[in-house]
């Protein structure tokens, strides 16, 4: 009862929020500017913002009508510069669940050896430690050197960005695991595979799961900037086309539709993190 | 004693302390168990009780010295050896019936599910459990979790049950209960168990003969203690027993004051023929000290309840 209505009022704050900043924006975006008379030609030259005093920056109703064209029509293709926008976040998605995937799977087995072993959690460390705070797009040029590729070089890019969260979680959820449930599984003889998977696996995926949601958060973060500099194909290639297009509407549709597929596959990762997790 | 069915034979546990000295937390220590027995061992925290406990279950290895069990030196943890750990060490992502046919299927493991299940309901039946299988361990009670451990060592059948003092986190009336069943379970099933207390009157009620430790480091074993009260004591009427103030007086009394002056005052203290205490039978007893228990045993003003008031 409390919580329905607190939730209720919750959305109702948002909803007034949206309202009072979707208002605000179509305020200030209005064609306040004076109106010069001058020849057709001209005006044709100088565009709305010159002879109507439209501001250059779109409006909330632009923005609107022009999502509206994209939804419509997502997955169209006009050539290599003109694509669906259902096709360049396709793009996008697959080039981060490929790298991701990848990531998943050579960062758990990992992971799960460096955390089972005091021996190679020591001896990897310095590696792990400079390797970590590596900025992604610093590796594009060597990838792009050794690769030969573009697009997988991205995908290599998304790769090595997201192995290191979850590989660092992995170790620390397998490291932690309560010694009292080890002492289960050893007093009752249970060989060190099975172990592994009915004592160690269920104990630390709660921690392996955050770690997989903060790699897929990054991957995001990354692909968009990637793709600006691989070119192609993507939606970060789609927003810096616009840019050179001078399309700032689509730019903003761009950055909402980020915003969306972030926000989705942070929610896919919370809800398997959820299915985890114990409690104790 | 004859039938040695545990016996451990002079270990020792040190481990490296600062400065490449090692600190020994006991060594040279021997005991032994019968078949069928149940001891419990007292003494203050640090003295290596639950040392000794885990050299027993295998998950510790002994400095020196070697453990027997059955004629066969152990190596390592075994099925016949059962633990119950004190914080109950229930896996929280299994329900209670998952939680026991897991050990099922560990100690059996050609067994189809329909066979572990079964099994393990039988356990979880013992115990008092029926109903609550399909529960996880966070939806339990301190005691329910406590059972669900029980059920767990019971179900694999165990030679012998090792208790890290188990019911320390419960309260008074759960413990009660659940000792209750403990021994109930042990003498049905003529386990031998071996069970860490710091409660006295817990070891009364259910050991058959009590280990009294000394401090450590460098702790001894420095008494048997043989329970004289009969093998059907109830709980109710414990205290009654003519000779209950007497054997509760004398490990009170080492642990309030012998175990710290054990050592120095008993120099010649032989750690492989370790003096059985008997009390209540002075002739045979081998007191440490001179302090004769019987006699006194008369000033207590609970001795003469029983007799007055029946």
């Amino acid at each position: 009862m409390m919580t329905t209505s607190l939730r209720l009022r919750a959305g109702l704050v948002s909803l007034v929020l949206l309202a009072a900043f979707l208002g605000i924006w179509h305020l200030a975006t209005r064609s306040t500017a004076q109106v010069t008379t001058m020849s057709p030609e001209y005006a044709k030259l100088m565009g709305l913002t010159a002879t109507q005093g439209k501001s250059a920056m779109p409006g909330p109703l632009d923005v609107g009508a022009k999502l509206w064209e994209h939804l419509k029509r997502p997955f169209y293709d006009n050539g290599p510069n003109d694509k669906g926008l259902g096709i360049q976040l396709g793009y996008s998605i697959a080039r981060v669940g490929t790298g991701y995937l990848l990531a998943v799977l050579v960062a758990i087995p990992l992971g799960f050896l460096i955390g089972m072993s005091p021996l190679l959690s020591k001896a990897l460390d310095p590696f792990i430690q400079v390797l970590k705070p590596i900025s992604p797009l610093a590796w594009m040029p060597l990838a792009l050197y050794t690769i030969k590729d573009s697009s997988i070089s991205a995908i290599f890019v998304i790769f090595i960005c997201s192995i290191w969260p979850m590989l660092l979680n992995t170790v620390f959820g397998v490291a932690t695991v309560r010694k009292e449930w080890i002492n289960v599984a050893r007093t009752l003889e249970v060989g060190t595979v099975r172990r592994a998977f009915t004592v160690i696996l269920p104990a630390a995926a709660p921690t392996i799961l955050t770690g997989m949601r903060i790699s897929i958060g990054i991957a995001w973060l990354v692909i968009v900037a990637a793709e600006m500099l691989v070119g192609g194909t993507g939606i970060g290639y789609f927003v810096w086309n616009e840019w050179n297009n001078l399309s700032i509407t689509n730019v903003i549709i761009a950055i909402l539709l980020i915003g969306i597929v972030g926000m989705l596959l942070d929610q896919i990762l919370a809800r398997f993190t959820r299915m985890v997790t114990f409690p104790e | 004693m004859a039938d040695k069915f545990i016996s451990i034979e002079g270990i020792a546990k040190r481990y490296p302390g600062a400065g490449g000295a090692t600190t020994t937390i006991f060594e040279n220590l021997w005991l032994s168990m019968a078949r069928g027995e149940f001891c419990c061992v007292i003494g203050h925290s640090g003295c290596g009780k639950t040392t000794v406990l885990n050299i027993l279950a295998g998950l510790d290895a002994p400095s020196e010295g070697a453990v027997i069990v059955d004629g066969q030196a152990i190596s390592g943890t075994s099925l016949d050896r059962a633990v119950i750990f004190q914080s109950h060490a229930l896996l929280p992502w299994r329900t209670v019936l998952g939680n026991v046919a897991y050990a099922v299927s560990s100690k059996w493991r050609s067994w189809d599910r329909a066979k572990v299940r079964a099994h393990a309901q039988k356990f979880i039946d013992l115990v008092g459990l029926s109903g609550a299988e399909h529960k996880r361990p966070s939806e339990l009670s301190g005691g329910m979790k406590q059972r669900v451990g029980i059920a767990r060592a019971l179900s694999i059948t165990p030679k012998m049950m090792l208790m890290d003092e188990p019911f320390s986190a419960l309260d008074a009336l759960t413990r009660g209960t659940l000792q209750d069943e403990v021994r109930r379970i042990c003498l049905e099933t003529g386990q031998t168990a071996f069970m860490i207390t710091h409660d006295v009157d817990e070891a009364i009620y259910l050991a058959d003969k009590i280990f009294l430790m000394t401090n450590g480091p460098g702790a001894v074993l420095a008494e048997v203690v043989e329970n004289p009260l009969p093998r059907d004591r109830g709980r109710t009427d414990l205290h009654r027993h003519p000779l209950y103030y007497a054997l509760r007086n004398h490990i009170i009394d080492f642990l309030v004051t012998r175990s710290k002056t054990f050592t120095t005052e008993k120099p010649d203290h032989d750690p492989r023929n370790v003096p059985t205490v008997q009390i209540g039978k002075p002739g045979l007893s081998i007191a440490s000290d001179a302090k004769p228990e019987a006699p006194r045993e008369t000033s207590w003003p609970g001795l003469s309840r029983p007799s007055t008031s029946s």
